[in-house]
């Protein structure tokens, strides 16, 4: 875990080649681009489980999986998207970026930032494979509540080592990002000078550090009660599953914002740039980032309206919930203010970003629906609470992390991104999107029950349709494949340094694509 | 190079004090489950395993609520569990005892632990119990059978609407053993 200085690094062009220089690399652009191919592949591993799911629902009765299975899918679902696509996807973006916007040589432990890669692999093969042991995957939802996590097959042990590998890479990676953001800046990059994605990961990064210590006890505490004779969470011992709700969600809802605070930061990146003028009221995202990043600590019990909280407690974190509400409502704000009498151009990143404010918004609001407590013991476990958090995380997180994709592209690659088939990829994403999640609203109203694999039939007609939507989403992915593989083989029109006309900051000041080792001469930021 | 030893040396105090704060973070949340159990002992939300503090004793002869008992028996802990009467009638403010009986019919002695429940749930609140079984661990020698008393009073501020109540417990196995016998699917305990 040794620093590695700038003039360390000079050496590393004779490094060993082929697979080896991929397992052995320090560089902060290597493994970036490691983050980002993991996180896409896990993308379309849960996806293909999200679309398993989606062709059980397509009609009501048993079809194609057995409930079991159904179960198993469901769970692994979220496990593998949420620690297995998301949050490395950003951690990706993180160490591609932000070494690059303040202008230091590479991150602060460099070493260390190889091991925080190379502990997934093993999680996500822990995860799939726990498909195929004696008793398959545990299904007792991503959320991992017991009693019924205490009573799985050995399923449940592999991804509680899942979740603790992964939670080792994010607690260094986080490390790793605030040292870096702390000591390495550029002479002259002072702290109110960031881009606002440094600023957006370096709170997400204490975020990390904050909570997933307390997830990993939380199914350490699992584990001991499994084989160990504890009972936390067994009832019969004393203990009490509810317990189990806490802590998970004091680690659950933190866990929401640091999914959304770096996609927060890349649209923050993205609307000056296509709008052509600067973010509009930069301290006050800085300010709003910081308390939700507060607020999302006192919380958590918002998950568990229905456990029988007393209507105090049940007020407070209501009103707490809702209380998030204006820093977020800031940050729209200051987004649409930047844009507002802006020289806008709709190039592809713009409108993943555009797409992103819109769409995102809508989750927004149907979460302060999902807060009050009186109308939450009505949806709460219903597939509108489903629609609510896709909203957020498929549309919030994932087309943030598209948009941040198409607009680094030209810098990682060299190459523009197509615009054709980006925009053509933008728009199916956003029309199937709606296609697949929208309805679940009306089904979740209506009173359908997530995690079952079947359905009464009055909800037939929206179930056929969310499904025909998650076909076409799924697909349109595959475009994003396209437009990545042929910029990453050099098609497409070159890059120059800027690559976007309005683009400001340190990143496009080195060449496109960026060369293998930048700001060996410190940069000095007026 | 000094300014970049110094960033070193920096960056590695940094470090240090972020893993304390991981560690520390850890720690934290075991430090969530006594604060969790006092804060239910301090409110009384969890207070299921200890006697309730009857003040009231008037007798309600207005009104005749029927009690009825259920007994049931957790996974494949090997005993017999049975309410010694299925139901009794009483007035709220009435002191009752009733009994369950219990056996195991194990050649070895195994630990078990009741847990309550009610029925409709907004009776839980008002059910009084002064005496119960399930408020300590039974241990059962191999095939011992005993006789358990329940010393009630019911809440006269039971809501009128409530004219029916049951009581049913549930007997756990003691052993934090049950993950093992669950995997393995079979009765050995």
């Amino acid at each position: 875990m040794a620093a590695v200085t700038p003039d360390q690094l000079h050496d590393h062009h004779h490094g060993p080649t082929g697979l080896m220089r991929w397992i052995t690399t320090t560089n902060h652009k290597d493994i970036g681009t490691m983050y980002l191919i993991f996180s896409f592949i896990m993308f379309l591993a849960g996806g293909v489980m999200a679309l398993t799911i989606r062709a059980e629902l397509f009609s009501p009765g048993l079809q194609v999986v057995e409930p079991e299975l159904f179960n198993q899918l469901t769970t692994l679902h979220g496990l593998v998207m949420v620690f297995g696509a998301i949050m490395p996807a950003f951690v990706g973006f993180a160490n591609w970026m932000i070494p690059l916007m303040i202008g230091a040589s590479d991150m602060a432990f460099a070493r260390m930032n190889n091991w925080s890669f190379w502990l997934l692999p093993p999680a996500a093969i822990l995860l799939i494979g726990s498909f195929f042991v004696p008793g398959g995957a545990t299904a007792a939802g991503w959320t991992l509540y017991p009693p019924l996590s205490i009573q799985m097959g050995m399923g449940m042990d592999m991804a509680i080592f899942a979740v603790h590998i992964m939670g080792i890479s994010s607690i260094m990676g986080a490390i790793n990002i605030v040292v870096t953001i702390l000591n390495m800046r550029a002479p002259g990059m002072t702290m109110m000078k960031m881009p606002l994605f440094c600023w957006t990961w370096l709170i997400t990064a204490y975020l990390l550090i904050a909570v997933m210590p307390v997830l990993a006890g939380a199914v350490t505490m699992l584990l001991t009660d499994r084989h160990f004779g504890t009972s936390f969470f067994n009832a019969a011992g004393g203990g009490d599953p509810v317990l189990y709700q806490h802590i998970f969600w004091f680690f659950g809802h933190p866990e929401v914002y640091i999914m959304i605070l770096p996609a927060f930061g890349i649209v923050s990146q993205i609307i000056p740039t296509f709008a052509r003028k600067p973010l509009f009221g930069y301290a006050s995202m800085v300010y709003a980032t910081s308390s939700i990043a507060i607020l999302s600590f006192v919380v958590w019990a918002h998950h568990m309206f229905t456990t029988g909280m007393p209507t105090a407690g049940q007020l407070f974190f209501m009103y707490a919930t809702l209380l998030i509400a204006v820093p977020t409502g800031v940050k729209v704000f200051n987004w649409i203010a930047t844009m507002w009498r802006g020289s806008m151009t709709f190039e592809t990143p713009m409108l993943w970003a555009t797409g992103f404010i819109f769409v995102f918004t809508m989750g927004g609001f149907t979460g302060l629906i999902c807060a009050i407590a009186p109308i939450d013991i009505q949806i709460h476990d219903t597939y509108y609470v489903v629609a609510h958090f896709h909203y957020v995380l498929v549309a919030g997180s994932l087309f943030a992390l598209f948009a941040g994709a198409y607009y680094w592209l030209p810098k990682w690659t060299g190459r523009m991104p197509d615009e054709k088939i980006g925009k053509l990829h933008f728009w199916c994403s956003l029309i199937f999107f709606n296609i697949t999640f929208f309805p679940m609203h009306f089904l979740g109203l209506a009173g359908m029950p997530r995690r079952v694999p079947d359905y009464a039939l009055q909800f037939a007609d929206f179930n056929m349709l969310a499904s025909i939507g998650a076909f076409g989403f799924g697909l349109s992915q595959l475009i994003f494949l396209w437009v990545v593989i042929k910029a990453a083989r050099g098609q497409g029109e070159k890059a120059t340094a800027r690559s976007w006309e309005a683009a400001e900051g340190l990143e496009w000041t080195v060449p496109s694509p960026a060369p293998h080792h930048t700001f060996e001469e410190v940069p000095v930021v007026k | 190079m000094s300014v970049d030893s110094e960033i070193a040396a920096e960056n590695q105090r940094v470090l240090k004090r972020l893993i304390v704060g991981a560690v520390a973070m850890f720690g934290f949340g075991f430090l969530l489950v006594p604060f969790y159990e006092k804060i239910c002992e301090v409110t009384g939300i969890n207070n299921i395993l200890q006697p309730s503090k009857v003040t009231n004793t008037q007798v309600d002869t207005s009104r005749t609520i029927l009690v009825q008992f259920d007994a049931n028996i957790h996974h494949d802990l090997p005993w017999t569990f049975r309410p010694l009467q299925t139901a009794v009638r009483v007035h709220p403010g009435e002191l009752t005892t009733i009994a369950y009986e219990v056996s195991n019919n194990r050649p070895e002695a195994i630990t078990g632990q009741a847990v309550p429940s009610y029925g409709p749930q907004v009776a839980g609140q008002h059910f009084m119990k002064m005496d119960c079984f399930c408020f300590t661990q039974q241990t059962l020698a191999a095939g011992e059978s005993r006789t358990m008393p329940v010393a009630f009073v019911l809440d006269p501020a039971l809501p009128a609407d409530v004219t029916t109540i049951t009581l049913s417990y549930t007997f756990f196995e003691i052993a934090g053993r049950r993950a093992e016998a669950g995997r393995a699917g079979g009765h050995e305990s």
